[in-house]
């Protein structure tokens, strides 16, 4: 069938705030797939590219449903996922809105192209349900992949949960498109422990959609010889090799960043900001974003039960990087243990760059290559931090 | 409203740049092949008239005519990676779109489709001009891949048969033995058959040349956007010299080009018989449109 003559589906369509905070919910027991597939439902989307890779592939199979019954445009298969984000910065070019979604070694090899999108302008919605990258091969989760995206120009949101994995894929698009932010979003999650559990999702009604893309809210026109300012290049500089060109690099990679910063009051707007404090007074915070706040949450539960001076601050935003929030939050700490589900560190890096006092970052618990995060590994983590003897066995 | 969109108001021109003013005035936006097409090049204002290639780039000419002889300047877009010619194509007056290496089929395939779903009353003409080692080495699986699932743009693959721009090493489409970096013993293989696979992967309109003929070579070009926009995938492997790193002295070049034409690049063109029907009949409406105006010229001079 053409694209063009698909069936129109009866939708309303609200603004980002009124869909995200106030339009009536209804509770569902579903996988993180299905509430990213849901999301994209609700988000007008105009066109979705897919390629297979497990953990990733039934997000984009859910988004291919929902494209056969008419609430995208168009959706194809692409040939690998350099083709695929490939196609997404060629979309992009034609005012339109984009999703795709993606895991480990398919985020590596998609990653020239990505790294790429915020300088083109490409405001589209990446998925990145996380697992293993390097070898030996391992299907399983684990976000190394996270710390690679974390330096192409992309705002980057992790969700904890497949509740959040909504939102924030909602909010996503929202956020994207705004003109002073105009590039990339990407919403990890773990892969299998989100993608494939369910849990319970609070969603907006099926007929209630974002409004449509407007390809001229943008602060680099479109590329589709209708929308003004005229595009005609006569000469085009950035081509070339002299001052102008690497001019014009610094100068387009500082409005990139900066972009990416202003980025954060839309997280403030529509997901209550980039980070999550329990427990503010607490002497002890457990630091943790994705999966890996769950087990922190857990943790800082069992801690508050006996009675220790444990808090949570769950790290919603990797990009932009919350440091102002987490310095702030962390300034009476006397200690901070950063639970990560990847061999490197990534977060318990970043927050020690953050904090003016980073010795008292214990790096770690982390797990890799699959494995689960025992809330018993916290737990032995924060009673060293507190000088309590236990008597744990791992 | 794409003429309406490069055509500057009235009150405004004359703040624009003039070179901008003289271009809609008298480029070839919203004009036929006879008032500007490549038949009379230098005459009239064109799309690319300056380019940073080497003294005697046969490239740099090809890529000239390609713009001269595009049917609809004002609603086309173009796209490249890297390599000598995305430096002249970047300098012509047609939005064009740098990539990442070898990427230019893949984003031409979502630039195609959603320009279809914007604007489905409008031909929107996509063209990807990249060379032998942007469409054949780096980019092979996109350019491949574009083709078999029938997406509608027009591939260009400037052959100067090495990656010119990296300073001269062997590419997948070098002749067998050449001699070039990268093959300090000569090139172990021959060229890609590259016609063959644009036709075994489904290519409705195929054409080798060595663009010694002006207008033959425009006629063509026009012929694989005309096809592209209702068809399928179509493909133009040209031979476009690179004079440096195979030596040729400047005023060889078009006597080089001549050689090849009867050599590896001999004329080739196949077309699929739905691509045929396309052709015969936008030629058919051309030529009734050329002699309407040749008529109406005459009643205007009596």
């Amino acid at each position: 069938m053409s694209p063009n003559t698909r069936p129109k589906l009866e939708k309303r369509l609200v603004d980002a705030k009124y869909l995200l905070q106030e339009a009536p919910r209804e509770k569902h027991f579903i996988t993180g797939a299905q509430a990213m597939a849901e999301a994209v439902k609700r988000a007008s989307v105009d066109m979705a590219i897919a390629y297979p890779i497990t953990p990733q592939s039934e997000v984009m199979h859910l988004v291919g449903d929902i494209y056969a019954q008419g609430h995208i445009k168009e959706y194809y298969r692409a040939e690998e996922e350099l083709g695929t984000m490939s196609a997404i910065a060629g979309a992009s070019r034609a005012g339109v809105r984009l999703f795709t979604a993606t895991s480990g070694p398919g985020l590596l090899r998609g990653l020239e192209a990505i790294a790429a999108w915020p300088g083109h302008r490409v405001p589209a919605v990446l998925g990145v349900l996380t697992r293993v990258v390097n070898a030996p091969l391992s299907i399983q989760p684990d976000n190394v992949e996270m710390a690679y995206l974390m330096h192409c120009g992309a705002v980057m949101l992790h969700a904890e949960n497949q509740q959040d994995t909504f939102d924030m894929t909602l909010a996503a698009f929202a956020i994207a498109e705004k003109v002073d932010v105009y590039i990339p979003v990407a919403v990890a999650t773990e892969g299998f422990f989100v993608t494939h559990a369910k849990g319970y999702v609070d969603m907006t009604a099926e007929d209630l959609a974002l409004e449509e893309f407007d390809p001229v809210a943008a602060p680099v026109p479109a590329m589709d010889n209708e929308t003004p300012p005229a595009r005609i290049q006569r000469d085009a500089p950035v081509q070339k090799s002299n001052f102008m060109s690497y001019l014009i690099h610094a100068v387009w990679q500082q409005e990139i960043w900066d972009s990416n910063s202003r980025a954060m009051k839309y997280i403030y707007e529509y997901l209550g900001g980039p980070i999550e404090v329990v427990n503010p007074d607490a002497d002890v915070f457990v630091i943790a974003s994705g999966c890996a706040a769950a087990q922190g949450r857990e943790a800082q539960r069992y801690a508050e039960e006996e009675g220790l001076s444990v808090g949570l601050i769950k790290v919603r935003a990797i990009r932009p990087f919350p440091t102002k929030e987490i310095c702030d939050a962390t300034k009476n700490a006397k200690a901070i243990i950063v639970p990560e589900h990847n061999a490197i560190g990534w977060l318990c890096k970043e927050v020690k760059a953050a904090i003016p006092n980073g010795g008292i970052v214990t790096e770690g618990p982390r797990v890799f290559g699959g494995m689960t995060l025992p809330v018993e590994l916290i737990m032995v983590e924060i009673y060293d931090a507190l000088g309590i003897e236990h008597n744990i066995k791992l | 409203m794409s003429m309406k969109y490069i055509t500057p108001a009235e009150t405004f021109k004359k703040y624009l740049p003039k070179d901008y003013v003289e271009l809609v005035d008298y480029g070839p936006f919203g004009k036929s092949q006879e008032e500007a097409g490549p038949g009379n090049m230098g005459q009239f204002k064109e799309l690319l008239e300056e380019h940073p290639m080497c003294s005697g780039c046969w490239m740099a000419y090809f890529i000239r005519v390609i713009f001269a002889a595009l049917p609809n300047p004002e609603e086309t877009v173009t796209l490249g990676t890297a390599g000598c010619g995305r430096l002249a194509i970047s300098q012509a007056a047609v939005p064009f779109i740098y990539g990442n290496y070898g990427d230019q089929n893949a984003m031409a395939s979502g630039l195609t489709r959603a320009f279809r779903l914007r604007f489905p009353e409008k031909h929107k003409d996509v063209i990807t001009i990249a060379g032998d080692g942007g469409t054949m080495d780096i980019g092979f699986s996109m350019t491949m891949h574009s083709w078999i699932r029938g997406e509608k743009f027009t591939t260009i693959m400037l052959d100067n048969e090495v990656y010119g721009n990296t300073g001269g090493q062997e590419s997948g489409m070098s002749p067998q033995g050449a001699v070039l970096k990268m093959a300090p013993e000569g090139k172990k293989f021959g060229k890609m058959p590259a016609t063959d696979l644009a036709k075994a992967a489904g290519c409705v309109y195929i054409v080798r040349l060595s663009p010694t003929n002006i207008k033959k070579a425009a006629q063509i070009i026009r012929r694989a956007i005309f096809v592209a926009r209702e068809v399928g995938p179509t493909f133009i492997h040209a031979y476009t010299s690179c004079n440096i790193e195979y030596s040729i002295p400047t005023e060889e070049v078009f006597k080089d080009a001549k050689e090849k034409e009867k050599g590896r690049f001999s004329f080739d063109e196949y077309m699929t018989d739905a691509a045929r029907e396309v052709i015969e009949r936008v030629e058919a409406e051309e030529k009734a449109a050329r002699k309407a105006r040749k008529e109406a010229m005459k009643a205007g001079a009596m």
